[in-house]
């Protein structure tokens, strides 16, 4: 360890201009030291390496990856949940020059075929056996894959190695390297000084909404200034930490966890897998937090849930602080005027009821909370503000290395997502879609310089796709899909997101598609939440055997087409929306699921998919027949297929004249 | 799956297996309960390293065979050899010690306790310091603890059950209560496994799942497991070998397409008037 420490010194001024990832690493560990850099739970225990032994960690690999045939230019597909040695193989591939392709783990091995054969993929560093038996099944397609690199070993030692190297093999290749040839490490030192800021350091497949994956290009200039400004926007410091639990092949994780902490000395935390991340999240309880409004609808769902079987005390103070807070909370975090007899009550409510709440959910020590991805409810998202989490939003893409736009402390709306981010310029183009320039804009995407054409101009703005405006504040506020916003009959706007997100606040609601381009009114797709209207069902003696005979019933129903009237009144006060509101629904008899092709793997809606699939159930919608049936094809967890045939009701809902929206304000 | 076939590593089921060390045989054993013969004159062997499946439908004997195996029944007649030794008034504690651990077909686990505290107590053998040191936990029973409690988080590593790690296992569903159970016989660190229905009442992925690990911890550990199961798409691709018990008698014996293709076993499975 102490020679490797000399290494880093020395290194650093070496390095010159720090403009990539494995440079900032080489600083940290000579800057930081033995803070520590990346922690993950393994057997119960939280085993932390330090920045001097993750930069040891990623050289040895490197040189490991080396001795294997790994060269400048190669790519390396990743594929797993986020781990330490996953993270430093990032590091130790671009420590050579080489470029990660992380994939989504739970890709069915069909999908990770196409982008390890489009990606030209010669090494593979997988998880486990799961991953390695994709691999296997669709080896025959990919002549370019060389050799698949395992974590763990389970299961493994059996199997053919001929293409096939556990990672502690690899570590192992390293280490004799290191110690028969003391030129080894400074041989590294040079491939990690050798690397440019406009190097291609990672390629990133956007998930689609329509189409195969897009390959986007990203230089390490992009993911160094996009971490940096991230992180001083924020005035993070080596003492924040997050936790690492979204997929390693989503541009947000690659920028916040593996961007950010090198940028930064930020502290990285893997759970130990994910059905543990919620207790992990509470060991840990990060300063900072990324989740998509998914995650935080989830959690409220789980407090209501909770809060329906507790006993009648705690349910009464829950309530009354509640409603305490969502009068003064947001206004307390904000640091605005609050008179005082809110103040000493929110700190009351804070003791008695803020404070568990916030520990049960592992954000006790929060400092800054960040949701993306989609639009999040305005109600969700004051209800944590309230509870005195810094929530914020920020608006970002892959093409961007995320950042666009974000919420400034103290700034904070519910209904848009904040003001362009440092060194980013935001213009609106005719049709009402938003543009941007920023230090993070993607190189190109890969092999498909048609699609880098349609998205970046030729003056270097990037089409967002999504349509939006900037308010009197300077802050965005995002309507929809640019392609998707539509207009009804009537010429009226249709923006089919933001009515589906209104809805989905709803606990009992865990998806929806809404319709009404080119209709005369509005429809809609439910998705029923199953924990949440099953725990409804239990406590209200209604027994069901499935998912398909749940939310066919007819209280199920009722619930649901009270909680739209609810929205129809609402929309009828705004007045670019009151023609949006929705006439006619109906309860899915399945969930819409990624297997099936009906949502993306980031868990959206595919618009065009689900209006092609389920065609009789639209056309029932509209033409005023009261049940339609169809069947559909699903596909079970374990690959294979099966036909669900079901019947659905559709229900009519109440309506509001727009004007009487303000006369009934008026009159109560 | 398609990618189990594929995956499925050269050289298992192979020929070493076959012709390994006979880790247990059983010659000539009869076991009966007053007038009941539940066993009558069966002699097989098992080899060190294979999986062999002990099959039969319902009433044949097979979790009898299990008890007597384990030492919680002892045969009227006939000898039982482990390891090269015919031994001699088995109790389950001892055949625990020699090496011998076994599931049952109903879970039997402490419902109360956590998953982790569970398969803790299969540690109990392994522990050398007595209850009053234990109960001081200082310098050696400390110590031994932490490397127990290791060998407890590597077995709940293995099994995938970190997220039940507390959860009393009365909370659990059936297959992870199954899965608990493998766990705590694992902890004895056996050399020879015995499962009695580890499939039963579980869906098809927790079928797949279990039959992951029990091949796993075969390949990994070179653990002999014998098994009894009813699905026989199971007991056919796990198995190296399979006994089948009919009535008390074995009525065949040899790999999985011999047995199969046994005229005496498919009259058993249909049933014929006896």
């Amino acid at each position: 360890m102490s020679t490797s420490q000399a290494v880093g010194d020395s290194v650093s001024e070496a390095l010159g201009r720090l403009d990539t990832a494995p440079k900032l690493l080489v600083r940290n560990a000579g800057t930081f030291g033995t803070r520590p850099a990346i922690r993950h739970k393994d057997f119960g225990i939280w085993q932390t390496w330090t920045w001097v032994q993750f930069r040891d960690l990623v050289m040895t690999f490197a040189i490991g990856l080396r001795k294997l045939g790994f060269a400048r230019g190669d790519t390396i597909a990743i594929i797993g949940d986020n781990r330490p040695k996953l993270y430093a193989t990032f590091a130790a591939a671009q420590s050579l020059g080489g470029v990660a392709v992380p994939i989504y783990q739970d890709s069915v091995a069909d999908e990770m075929a196409y982008v390890l054969a489009h990606a030209e993929v010669r090494f593979a560093v997988v998880q486990n056996q799961e991953q390695v038996d994709k691999l296997i099944a669709i080896s025959e397609h990919l002549p370019k894959l060389e050799r698949v690199i395992y974590e763990e070993e389970r299961g493994l030692t059996a199997y053919d190695h001929t293409r096939l190297s556990a990672f502690e093999t690899v570590l192992d290749l390293g280490r004799k390297e290191m110690a028969s040839n003391p030129g080894a490490p400074g041989w590294w030192q040079d491939e990690v000084a050798q690397g440019k800021g406009s190097d291609v350091s990672v390629m990133l497949y956007t998930s689609g909404t329509t189409g195969r994956p897009k390959g986007v290009m990203l230089t390490h200039d992009n993911i160094v200034i996009s971490a940096r400004n991230g992180n001083a926007f924020d005035h993070f410091t080596p003492d924040d930490t997050l936790i690492a639990y979204l997929p390693m092949a989503w541009v947000g994780d690659h920028i916040f966890s593996y961007g950010q902490t090198l940028a930064g000395g930020l502290c990285l935390a893997c759970p130990e897998g994910p059905e543990t991340v919620t207790d992990d999240r509470r060991e840990i309880a990060p300063t900072y937090f990324f989740a998509p409004p998914r995650v935080f609808e989830n959690m409220l769902t789980q407090i209501r849930v909770r809060m329906e079987d507790a006993g009648r005390t705690k349910k009464a103070m829950f309530d009354y602080f509640l409603k305490v807070a969502s009068r003064c909370g947001e206004r307390i975090l904000d640091g605005k005027p609050v008179s005082l007899k809110d103040r000493l009550l929110y700190r009351l409510g804070d003791i008695l009821v803020y404070a568990p709440l916030r520990n049960r959910m592992g954000l006790s020590r929060l400092r800054v909370g960040y949701t993306a991805g989609e639009a999040i409810g305005p109600e969700l998202f004051r209800f944590f503000r309230a509870l005195g989490i810094n929530l914020k939003q920020l608006y970002g893409q892959t093409e961007a290395s995320v950042y666009i736009t974000l919420q400034p402390d103290g700034e904070v709306f519910a209904e848009t997502v904040g003001k362009p981010g440092p060194g980013v310029e935001i213009k609106i183009s005719e049709g009402g879609e938003v543009l941007y320039k920023s230090p993070g804009v993607f190189l190109k995407y890969y092999k498909n310089d048609a699609a880098t054409a349609e998205t970046k101009t030729a003056d270097g703005w990037v089409r967002t796709g999504d349509a939006g405006f900037l308010d009197s504040h300077g802050h965005l506020k995002i309507i929809d899909r640019a392609k998707d916003v539509g207009r009804l009959n009537s010429g009226a706007l249709f923006a089919p997101k933001y009515l589906e997100n209104r809805i989905k606040f709803y606990p009992e609601v865990r998806e929806a598609v809404a319709f009404g381009h080119g209709r005369d009114y509005v429809t809609m797709f439910i998705n029923i939440d199953l924990v949440s209207v099953g725990s409804w069902a239990e406590r209200n003696n209604v027994s069901y055997a499935s998912y398909q005979e749940l939310a066919a019933h007819p209280r199920v129903y009722e619930i649901v087409a009270g909680r739209l009237e609810e929205i129809n009144r609402s929309l009828a006060d705004e007045p670019q929306m009151a023609a949006s509101q929705i006439h006619r629904f109906l309860i899915l008899f399945k969930e819409l699921d990624a297997d099936d092709g009906e949502m993306t793997r980031t868990q959206k809606v595919r618009r065009a998919f689900i209006a092609d699939r389920y065609g009789p159930l639209i056309k029932a919608l509209y033409d005023g027949s009261q049940t339609a049936s169809m069947s559909a094809e699903v596909t079970f967890e374990d690959g294979r297929k099966g036909v669900l045939t079901g019947e659905v009701r559709v229900a009519d809902l109440k309506t509001y004249p727009a004007a009487a929206g303000a006369m009934r304000e008026a009159a109560e | 799956m398609k990618a189990d076939v594929d995956a499925k590593p050269i050289g298992r089921n192979g020929a070493a297996i076959a012709n390994g060390d006979v880790m247990l045989s059983v010659a000539n054993v009869s076991l009966s309960f007053g007038g009941v013969q539940a066993i009558r004159d069966v002699s097989f062997d098992i080899r060190k390293g294979e999986i062999r499946a002990i099959i039969g439908p319902n009433g044949a004997g097979k979790t009898s065979m299990l008890n007597v195996i384990n030492g919680f029944y002892h045969p009227q007649k006939g000898t039982i050899s482990f390891k090269g030794r015919v031994r001699r008034a088995m109790r389950p504690y001892i055949a625990a010690s020699q090496g011998i651990a076994r599931t049952f077909q109903n879970v039997a686990l402490f419902k109360g306790m956590s998953t982790l505290d569970n398969i803790m107590t299969g540690r109990t053998l392994k522990m050398r310091k007595g209850i009053l040191q234990q109960a001081l936990y200082w310098g050696f029973s400390r110590r031994e603890e932490i490397a127990h409690r290791r060998a407890v988080e590597e077995i709940i590593d293995f099994l995938e059950i970190q997220h039940i790690r507390k959860t009393p296992v009365g909370k659990l569903p059936y297959g992870l209560q199954k899965r608990v159970e493998l766990g705590r016989a694992l902890a004895t660190e056996p050399e020879l496994l015995l499962l009695d229905e580890p499939m039963a009442g579980m869906n098809l992925e927790e079928k797949q799942d279990m039959s992951r690990f029990i091949l796993t911890v075969r390949d990994t550990f070179n653990t002999t497991i014998a098994l009894i199961e009813h699905d026989m798409g199971v007991v056919m691709d796990l198995s190296d070998r399979v006994v089948v018990l009919d009535y008390g008698r074995k009525i065949a014996d040899g790999t999985p397409a011999e047995v199969q293709a046994d005229k005496a076993v498919i009259d058993a499975y249909l049933g014929i008037p006896h």
